[in-house]
């Protein structure tokens, strides 16, 4: 029966191809099968259940400069000093003691008994190769210029020339004096620099780190409250608190479940139905209705972000004399309240100065400081705009990256500047496809138009949102905006080992930053977190992660 | 037909080569990742050029490739954005991707036949317009507004069903994911079948059978459904492949983390080994669907032969 032969061929052609397909998965899985099957818990374990995104980079604390990876680093580290959740202030956790005489020279001693939770102590040396691993050029690490101000770093991370070989591999800065002491030299004055080390980039590694790096990654080790118990990447990690952890935030629940989710929607769909307990990030579309889906189970607090955009300080047809009224005007013709209510539902708070609420009044926070610059005034936002020459070319752009939901913003922004102006072409959007490519165009200095940026602090400290941004040089300073008087004040304020003076020199400087507007502010990106009923006590810190150790389970 | 299954089999290397090189050429079309690698900031330039120089981004483009293929062939898929090599991610992504397949395509398959079955038979009656009014309303609507208006539903508002799929994505919570992403080939297969039925139901050979007295029921299965499915098992085929690639937005509703959603995550990250490994895996997919679709037709009619 010719049916019956061809079948036979079909089952033999079915069969190579399978075949074929096959050699080239079966190269491959000679590593065993790990991460299978690690159980997810169900409910009343008392483990909260949490959104979680896939880290972006390996999970080394100095590779890691996004919010998901930090949220674990945050779990299972303890620095040498941490933020207190609600205050934001630094405060000694894993040091004894930091000391110093003139600002240059820091003796650290590290508490004794401290262990990792494989049971290695913790002591200075692991600061200490931490660091240098951190700041080695050839370790790749996103974070290397965390370490920039310890002396040394020049000769394991050359950065004049691209092709460079670091002529060192440790930092001659960094000295251990005992089991327990190390010395930091840095390579100038720089009184506020121990409130640094709270960042994660700051954090100790077990030796397994340096001896079995994969088997680290795959399960990382640390100080903190919590440690991994299982790790699926791209899935699910879960946390159990560290039996070897002496700090004092001790978990107050019996663990963490991070879950991966393709999509906030689904997550929010998952909260409102009870399989997700703490949900960090509110879908923009539900922002109108979640107190009511959440019965009020919603937080909604400042962050230590920043959005603006910036001019192009580099170009001459923003920069020529003049261009100052007409970039004080745009600022001027935004009107900021009306934007924040009615696009982020109050999610965002209009911007009064170039810091963020998070540092508060006496980290150099301040509601006037900015005053008639960022407040809405048409009339007087067109008159300075034709003092200062109008527009270059009568027209602007705004750059975003469309990838990520900014048009609406920036639609909104370039409206209120048309409507200030009268010409309803004066101001459009101008999207880029990607953000890796809206990065490229930035870094290269080929954007000729304003475009949009942000910064998310950090460390809660007024420098952070200043010097990176707007010092001449400035390893952000992406206007490329240049002020030697400013500058100086930035200097002065890090040699002055007087907070309360060093706060005050800053916001001098923040004064003339505003004056010249290289940078628009626009407004304060607020944290937000919704919860389910089967949990209790959600908070948020200054960087707008939920405080997982004390969350407490109901019931 | 031993021969044309092996030429079939050879021409399948040019494809997949032109296939790999096109995709290659794209992904890297996208810009130079390594920007975005550090948010907001502006790179470090040492560490930027550090890990464009390991990743070989500063070679030329079909020196990259060249690199990348001869990975390829010694089983190295590359490393994700994340570190994680590809080969992994395959190995734990496709399983899952293969799984909500065959859900939809059962569905797809079974219910699809049995209303374009049942609607040819009864033209011109009330469950055959009943049956084109639905389809047409399913056809009509996007696929993310039903996902996530029956995700709301019944997952949100009824609580019958949980709204995401957990770990390891086991088959009872894909049931409606497997709905939603068959819905609209659904709609087609039904339609399909019912014109075939609806047109072989008044063929010669098929009066020919009634009239020697073959059983109804052998009538319609062997002579009725077996002749009007040629043109039902050509989409089906094509459609394993579409199902696959189509599972992108379903994937990323009901939290499925299959090949929908490394192929975003590798878009996002501008990472093309993520994105070609899979994407050649379903290549492949698509090239043998589409062998045994071929094939299929001569079992389905001994009038098609091949050479």
């Amino acid at each position: 029966m010719r049916g019956a032969k061809s079948a036979k061929w079909v089952v033999g052609a079915a069969v190579i191809a399978l075949a074929a397909t096959a050699c080239s998965s079966s190269d491959d899985s000679g590593d065993k099968d790990k991460g299978s099957s690690t159980k997810a818990s169900s409910s009343s374990d008392g483990i909260v259940r949490a959104w979680w995104g896939d880290p972006q980079n390996p999970l080394e604390p100095a590779n890691t400069n996004e919010v998901q990876g930090g949220k674990v680093l945050d779990m299972i580290f303890m620095n040498l000093k941490e933020y207190d959740p609600k205050t934001g202030k630094a405060m000694l956790e894993a040091a004894d003691s930091i000391t110093t005489t003139d600002q240059q020279n820091f003796t650290i001693k590290v508490k004794p008994d401290l262990k990792f939770s494989d049971g290695t102590p913790v002591t200075a040396k692991s600061f200490v190769d931490a660091w240098n691993y951190g700041a080695l050029v050839t370790n790749k690490q996103l974070n290397a210029y965390f370490f920039a101000d310890i002396d040394g770093y020049d000769a394991v991370h050359p950065s004049d020339d691209e092709n460079a070989k670091p002529t060192a591999q440790t930092m001659s800065g960094l000295k251990v004096v005992d089991d327990h002491t190390f010395t930091v030299k840095l390579k100038q004055k720089f009184s506020t620099w121990p409130d640094r080390l709270g960042y994660k980039a700051f954090a100790p590694l077990p030796t397994e780190f340096f001896t079995n790096h994969a088997a680290y990654l795959a399960k990382p080790i640390g100080d903190g409250p919590y440690m991994v118990e299982s790790y699926t990447k791209g899935t699910s990690m879960k946390l159990v608190p560290n039996p070897n952890y002496t700090g004092p935030s001790k978990p107050k629940n019996k663990g963490v479940l991070l879950k991966v989710y393709t999509s906030d929607e689904t997550a929010y769909a998952d909260l409102q139905s009870g399989n997700l307990d703490v949900l960090d990030t509110i879908p923009p579309a539900d922002l109108p209705h979640v107190k009511d889906d959440l019965d009020g189970r919603y937080l909604n607090q400042p962050a230590g972000i920043i959005q603006t955009f910036s001019f192009p300080m580099y170009e001459k047809a923003w920069s020529k004399p003049g261009m100052e009224k007409v970039r004080l005007g745009i600022s001027m013709a935004i009107d900021r309240k009306t934007i924040t209510d009615k696009i982020f539902q109050g999610t965002r708070t209009p911007a009064t100065d170039l810091t963020s609420p998070v540092l508060g009044a006496a980290g150099g926070f301040s509601t006037t400081l900015a005053g008639d610059a960022v407040t809405y005034d048409p009339i007087k936002a067109k008159q300075l705009i034709q003092e200062g020459g109008g527009l270059p070319g009568g027209h602007m752009t705004i750059g975003y990256n469309a990838d990520s939901p900014h048009k609406d913003w920036v639609d909104a922004v370039c409206n209120s500047i048309n409507n200030a102006l009268g010409d309803n072409k004066a101001c459009v959007g101008a999207p880029t496809g990607t953000f890796a490519d809206f990065r490229n165009q930035i870094t290269k200095q080929q954007m000729k138009q304003p475009f949009r940026s942000g910064w998310q602090m950090d460390y809660p400290l007024i420098d952070d949102f200043i010097t990176p941004l707007y010092a001449t040089g400035g390893s952000s300073n992406d206007s490329k905006y240049s002020n030697p008087q400013v500058d100086s004040l930035i200097n002065q304020a890090n040699a002055e080992g007087d907070t309360a003076k060093s706060v005050a020199l800053y916001q001098q400087a923040e004064k003339l930053i505003l004056n010249d507007m290289p940078i628009v502010p626009l407004w304060y990106q607020n944290g937000e977190a919704g919860w389910s009923a089967r949990v209790s006590n959600v908070t948020e810190n200054a960087f707008s992660v939920p405080v997982f150790t004390d969350i407490t389970v109901n019931g | 037909m031993g021969r044309y299954v092996i030429r079939r089999l050879l021409q399948m290397v040019p494809v997949f080569i032109g296939t790999t090189l096109l995709i290659f050429v794209m992904v890297y079309g996208l810009g130079d990742p390594v920007a975005a690698m550090f948010g907001d900031r502006t790179p470090d330039p040492a560490t930027a050029a550090q890990i464009r120089h390991d990743l070989h981004l500063n070679d030329p483009l079909i020196q990259q490739y060249w690199i990348y293929m001869s990975g390829i062939f010694h089983g190295d898929f590359g490393k994700a954005s994340t570190g994680q090599p590809v080969s992994e991610l395959l190995k734990s992504a496709y399983p899952v991707t293969l799984k909500l397949t065959i859900v939809a395509f059962v569905i797809e398959a079974v219910i699809g036949v049995a209303l374009g079955l049942f609607a040819g038979m009864r033209r011109g009656r009330f469950l055959d317009t009943g049956v084109l009014a639905i389809t047409l309303l399913v056809v009509s609507i996007p696929t993310f507004v039903t996902g996530y208006v029956l995700q709301y539903l019944v997952g949100v508002k009824w609580g019958i069903v949980k709204p995401s799929v957990g770990d390891g994505a086991p088959f009872n919570q894909l049931i409606m994911p497997g709905l939603v992403l068959a819905g609209v080939s659904l709609a087609y297969v039904a339609r399909l079948t019912r014109t075939s039925v609806a047109e072989n139901s008044r063929a010669d050979y098929l009066r020919t059978a009634v009239a020697k007295g073959l059983p109804r029921r052998r009538v319609i299965t062997n002579h009725m459904l077996r002749n009007s499915l040629i043109p039902v098992v050509t989409f089906l085929g094509t459609d394993i492949g579409n199902l696959m690639a189509g599972a992108l937005v379903t994937e990323r509703i009901f939290n499925i983390h299959g090949v929908g959603y490394q192929v975003y995550q590798g878009i996002v990250h501008n990472n093309p080994p993520t994105v070609v490994g899979f994407v050649t895996v379903l290549v492949i997919v698509f090239l043998v669907a589409n062998l045994l679709v071929d094939l299929l037709y001569a079992v389905l009619d001994p009038r098609i032969r091949y050479a």
